[in-house]
């Protein structure tokens, strides 16, 4: 194709600019706003007392443990559930590529866990995890809450966040595995190298790619995570992910400044996880948008 | 031979075992949910995961909600305005990005993938308090702008990686007869894209329905209050107790829409989301 025409460079704009004026307004302009809120002491139920007070809101969130806490949970949150998807995610993915049977049955079932509102999930999970009116602890023979203590509330979490949304996680995988040649694994398998071998030497390096874009979406996405710790404990025994820290000192709270400080602090942490993916493994994203 | 054919048929029960545990992992929570939905409130205590009898009482008791068939209808009319802004949106940027050779293209792609990695979250209070102060607060239009945005990225990827694969020579084709590139694009790829159209209008339909920060963050009422938020914050007769019975009513009401898509549209659900994501 030619390097285009002015009238093709117009069109272009023209196609373009109502996407992409929403899209910084919505974001880029809030969050620059963001930044500067975070430098005023700025409290909507005491505005008379709005001055500006430079970098004290940062110095208060991150001198209070609360901030650490959370980031910590938040942490534990997404490591485990992001590390254990990656491999629930591949049993499902594989199932799906090889199953002769009942494929279509699976696609449909692993769906819904993709579809259903987060909320709607965690609350079935809350009630199912009930001493009351569950069911899990007379399965397990329990007496107590689960969701009353600590480490088995990240164990309830942790669940949710899993069952929500492996289904997506196997279905990029399996969009890699397909990238697999057959004939390739075939002529292993001739070779007399076992199922293990194959899957280690052959299908694990030509998914990489896949697989590390999967797990910097994924990753992202669990270090968000607000809706399922809202329903299941609302932040209580010590589970306060980042996100519920930043929505109750903005919402609830009304504390834009101190609140407005604890955003931008998330954002830099995306870019911090989003800079180590890149840099770390080499995702090379612009390259799948070249044609 | 025979060896080979016994291993072969234990693999095969294997995978129908692997296959059935599987379908019973993801449907256990909706299961569980249409269950207590259905327990008449005196058995909702009883611990057990099947009903012993069945009663429709909790779904009468949340149609006749103050809050819940307006959070619905709230939930219904956002999601869609939202879509359709973020589908049509999304199909004038892929076009562009895909067909015309113009200096930006790089940055507008790398704005999306920007979008696509924001924390919600660090927007929120900004939002909040220009909302306010624009009225847009607790209004349709103050969460289809945050919606249309979150989801725009989806789009224009997905779109674009469907409109890589589409005949555009019956466009030169137009353009030869005398169509202009305006026409060109309206009369003859519009329809051509439909497919893509469609499954997008799925995908991003599906996350304006399920989200839940931006729904409890920038409404409070009736006029604005989504059917996830009313959830969350369904109140029964006590303040402190939540009402199980209408919860699990209201959740399976907003689930099974989402089910029937998901068993009719299986196909083109995966295909956009391994469009977007594996192709790029």
């Amino acid at each position: 194709m030619s390097r285009g025409t002015a009238a093709e460079h117009r069109l272009a704009w023209l196609l373009c600019a109502p996407a992409v004026i929403t899209m910084l307004l919505v974001t880029a302009y809030p969050m620059l706003y963001s930044l500067w809120l975070s430098l005023f002491r700025y409290d909507l139920r005491f505005p008379d007392q709005r001055e500006f007070i430079g970098l004290q809101n940062y110095v208060a969130v991150l001198g209070s443990p609360t901030w650490w806490e959370s980031l910590a949970n938040t942490l534990i949150v997404t490591t485990a559930s992001v590390a254990l998807e990656l491999l629930l995610g591949f049993v499902f993915a594989l199932m799906m590529h090889r199953a002769l049977i009942g494929r279509r049955a699976i696609r449909t079932s692993l769906l819904v866990p993709y579809g259903i509102i987060t909320v709607v999930a965690a609350m079935s999970w809350r009630f199912a995890f009930d001493p009351t009116t569950g069911f899990i602890n007379g399965l397990l023979g329990l007496e107590g809450a689960l969701l009353a203590e600590r480490w088995t509330a990240f164990g309830v979490i942790i669940l949710a966040e899993i069952w929500k949304t492996t289904p997506f996680m196997a279905l990029l995988l399996l969009g890699g595995l397909t990238l697999v040649p057959e004939n390739l694994l075939r002529a292993a398998r001739v070779d007399g190298a076992g199922a293990l071998q194959r899957f280690f030497h052959i299908t694990l390096p030509l998914m990489r790619q896949v697989i590390v874009v999967a797990l910097l979406f994924r990753t992202l996405d669990a270090f968000r995570i607000f809706d399922s710790v809202f329903v299941l404990t609302r932040g209580a025994q010590g589970t306060e992910p980042v996100s519920l820290v930043g929505y109750n000192t903005l919402i609830t709270r009304l504390n834009l400044g101190l609140g407005s400080a604890v955003s931008v602090l998330i954002f830099c942490c995306v870019v911090v996880i989003a800079l180590i993916y890149i840099k770390g493994f080499g995702i090379e994203l612009s390259r799948q948008e070249e044609k | 031979m025979v060896a080979e054919n016994r291993a072969g048929r234990r693999e095969q029960l294997l995978w129908t075992i692997g296959s059935t545990a599987l379908v019973i992992y993801a449907l256990i929570p909706v299961a569980w949910l249409a269950s207590l939905s259905l327990k008449p409130g005196a058995d909702l205590g009883d611990g057990r995961f099947l009903p012993r009898s069945i009663s429709l009482e909790h779904y009468r008791a949340v149609l006749h909600d103050p809050q819940f068939p307006a959070a619905l209808l709230n939930s219904v009319g956002i999601a869609s305005i939202a879509t359709l802004l973020a589908v049509m949106l999304g199909m004038f940027v892929a076009y562009a990005v895909v067909r015309l050779q113009f200096p930006g293209r790089g940055a507008i792609l790398a704005i999306a993938l920007a979008i696509a990695m924001f924390p919600p979250i660090s927007i929120v209070g900004p939002l909040f308090n220009v909302w306010r102060i624009l009225g847009l607060y607790d209004t349709w239009m103050g969460l289809v702008l945050p919606y249309m945005t979150f989801t725009l990225p989806l789009a224009i990827w997905i779109l674009a990686a469907f409109f890589r694969e589409i005949p555009w020579d019956l466009e030169k084709a137009a353009r030869v007869d005398g169509a202009t590139p305006l026409q060109a694009f309206v009369r003859v790829i519009v329809p051509l894209t439909a497919p893509a159209v469609f499954t997008t209008a799925i995908l991003v339909f599906m996350f304006a329905w399920n989200d839940f920060l931006f729904a409890i963050s920038l409404t409070s009422t009736n006029a604005a209050r989504t059917a996830p938020a009313a959830i969350a914050f369904f109140t029964g007769s006590s303040l402190f107790e939540l009402p199980t019975g209408s919860v699990a009513a209201a959740s399976m009401i907003v689930t099974i829409p989402v089910i029937l898509v998901v068993v009719l549209f299986q196909q083109r659900i995966v295909s956009g989301l391994t469009a977007g994501a594996v192709k790029g």
